[in-house]
């Protein structure tokens, strides 16, 4: 106890090289957990967004791409399927339910998405959770929208408001389909994930905001169709979608539909199963992960250098401390300890407040990158992964204690009670 | 009177270097107050290490009060050191990151032995009497970086003396005081030395100081190491 009452005084007595050192390593072991944090949070984040759907089915192309742009958001479509071959395959008798999506429009940097009942009533995440309704109902008339609990409340949407659409999914667009705004009619409960940050109108909504737009580009003024002519049609035939979520009636069949569905003729389509599509995913980017996490432990060992080197150069100012120390009974040995465990009360100093800022940044970092990002980092109690890093900082501060702590010893061997050159 | 030091064969070196230390004998007494001064290199603070444990002779028998340090290991000669000798610098006596308080009780929290010989008073409370008796007594809270040399040199005493050791070890701490001061000092020392009934091993080389002991040993006499 004397030892570390010796050291905590000490390092005290140093304060605001202690500070600095004890600083350099929170931040570093803040960036290391901080990584990992926002690493497994991610993985978390993208597993929960999409619940017993067995298939997501769109146009052929890249398996990921096909899995971002349909569940996260994120990337655009190259191509749409027809109508056609989506009842066709929403009718095959292995098949439960659907849930198709029409993409390519956004509102104010949301996307949105065309879909119909089937989503409100399929649709699930997080373990099988629901989607519901905070305010309003589900759309279901041809100029309804319903908004993402986050839309609604960063754009300051309520019941009843307009919304026009952009045609195109960027944050800035120029196509705007403003002739025929949609109202909002409900407005869904928080689910934490890209949900909440779409705008759902109908199918049929989708195909008449583009009526004239068959060759990509916008109609002449005098065949735009206006409001009260869309309202006045009897039927909107639906032409296309960008893909579908597939919930088979038994999981046997999913890989045999899968086949099925790649191997169609009639259109170029693939079928992919969420969870190998994000295993997937998680590989193609797990050596940039391994990278990051190679980065960020050196960062720590740079940190507790920088611990090492104050240690170090301090030694020779306190040659004398040693030898008093020594006059009054305390052994090479004691020497050691004490520098040894200055040592890891530095690191372990550096370990928590790093732990803490973590924290404080997640914090205060959470809602700017769900807002930017689309990403819900939860915030979690330390976890088995963030213990271990934490008893390797203040182990590797103990190992390096030693370093300075020989140097000292062999400092008080040679000194003895007087300090010689 | 039974010896408190008895020295006999002594040779002592750095590493490989020349012999820093030769002496053939040396003996004081229990509650002696030698006078040990030399010139500048004679060997002093060396002979103090021997003395104290720190360094081990590389030849001859260290006997103090009855225990042979050469043929001690280092942790039992470091245990013997806490537990009997009290070591006065020449200057930067005090380890500057305590108070005045924690350098006094250094010793008797470093040695249980030590701290079971202050006769069931707390350690607190002996220190405030020891500091009381240096008049110093109020400055027990105080960071020592905020005393006066004079002061530091009674918290250097006051640890010393602490636990009564039989052995106190003083190397020149009074080259730093004025002559008032120096003489006030050492009243103090050796009365407090009397009152422990310690052995008192006072270094300098300011033989004006030399009156002032029981007795008296030159270190070039003695030490036949050349260099």
């Amino acid at each position: 106890m004397l030892v570390l009452d010796l050291a905590l005084k000490s390092l005290r007595n140093r304060a605001f090289s202690t500070s600095l050192t004890v600083g350099s390593i929170a931040l570093s072991v803040a960036l290391l957990i901080g990584v990992e944090n926002v690493r497994t949070g991610m993985r978390e984040s993208f597993s929960n967004t999409i619940s017993q759907t067995d298939l997501i089915v769109g146009v052929k192309g890249g398996t990921i791409q096909l899995l971002l742009y349909s569940v996260f958001g994120m990337g655009s479509p190259t191509s749409n399927l027809s109508w056609d071959t989506y009842r066709e395959w929403a009718e095959h008798p292995a098949i439960e339910w659907t849930i198709p999506y029409a993409l390519g429009d956004s509102h104010r940097g949301y996307r949105v998405i065309g879909t119909n009942e089937d989503f409100y009533r399929h649709y699930r995440y997080r373990g099988g959770q629901e989607i519901a309704l905070a305010e309003g109902r589900a759309g279901s008339e041809v100029f309804d929208v319903t908004l993402g609990a986050d839309v609604a409340s960063e754009l300051g949407y309520g019941l009843g408001d307009e919304v026009e659409v952009t045609h195109g999914i960027g944050e800035v667009g120029f196509l705007n389909h403003d002739h025929l705004p949609f109202e909002v009619v409900g407005i869904l409960e928080k689910t934490f994930t890209p949900v909440d940050r779409a705008v759902y109108v109908t199918l049929e909504g989708i195909e008449a905001i583009h009526f004239g737009w068959e060759d990509g580009a916008p109609p002449m003024d005098d065949h735009e169709h206006t409001h009260e002519e869309v309202l006045a049609m009897e039927e909107i035939e639906i032409t296309q979608v960008t893909s579908f979520f597939v919930g088979t009636n038994s999981r046997r069949d999913v890989l045999r539909l899968q086949r099925e569905i790649n191997d169609y003729e009639g259109e170029p389509m693939m079928a992919v199963i969420p969870g190998l599509a994000l295993n997937e995913m998680w590989q193609g980017i797990g050596y940039a992960e391994t990278g990051l996490r190679l980065v960020t432990i050196f960062v720590v060992l740079v940190g507790l250098l920088g611990m090492l080197v104050s240690l170090y150069t301090s030694l020779n100012e306190r040659r004398r401390e040693m030898a008093i120390l020594r006059a009054v009974g305390a052994g090479p040995k004691s020497i050691v300890a004490l520098l040894v465990l200055e040592s890891v009360c530095l690191a372990a100093a550096g370990a928590i407040c790093g732990l803490g800022l973590v924290y404080v940044l997640l914090s205060a970092g959470q809602p700017i990158v769900e807002a930017q990002v689309g990403l819900f980092i939860p915030i979690r109690p330390p976890g088995s992964v963030e213990w271990v890093f934490l008893a390797a900082v203040v182990t590797a501060g103990f190992v390096m204690g030693f370093v300075p702590a020989l140097k000292a010893y062999r400092a008080a061997l040679h000194d003895g009670l007087a300090v010689r050159v | 009177m039974s010896l408190a030091i008895d020295i006999q064969r002594l040779r002592f070196r750095y590493g490989g270097g020349p012999w820093v230390l030769d002496i053939p004998q040396l003996t004081l007494e229990r509650g002696e107050r030698a006078f040990l001064f030399g010139p500048s290199g004679s060997g002093k603070t060396t002979l103090l290490g021997v003395l104290a444990g720190v360094l081990k002779p590389d030849e001859g028998d260290v006997n103090v009060l009855g225990r042979n340090l050469a043929s001690l290991s280092g942790a039992r000669r470091d245990a013997f050191r806490a537990e009997h000798i009290g070591y006065v610098f020449q200057m930067f006596n005090l380890i500057p990151y305590l108070s005045v308080l924690d350098n006094i009780t250094l010793p008797v929290r470093m040695n249980a032995k030590r701290r079971a010989r202050l006769d069931g008073a707390g350690v607190k409370a002996t220190a405030a009497l020891l500091a009381d008796h240096l008049q110093i007594g109020d400055l027990l809270k105080k960071p020592v970086t905020e005393l006066s040399v004079g002061q530091q040199q009674r918290v250097a005493a006051c640890r010393a003396l602490i636990g009564s050791p039989e052995i106190i070890v003083a190397d020149e701490p009074t080259s730093s005081l004025d002559f008032d001061r120096r003489e006030a000092f050492l009243e103090l020392l050796f009365a407090e030395c009397e009152r422990a009934g310690a052995t008192l091993v006072f270094v300098s080389h300011d033989r004006t100081l030399e009156g002032m002991f029981s007795s008296t040993v030159a270190l070039p006499d003695i030490n036949r190491a050349t260099y």
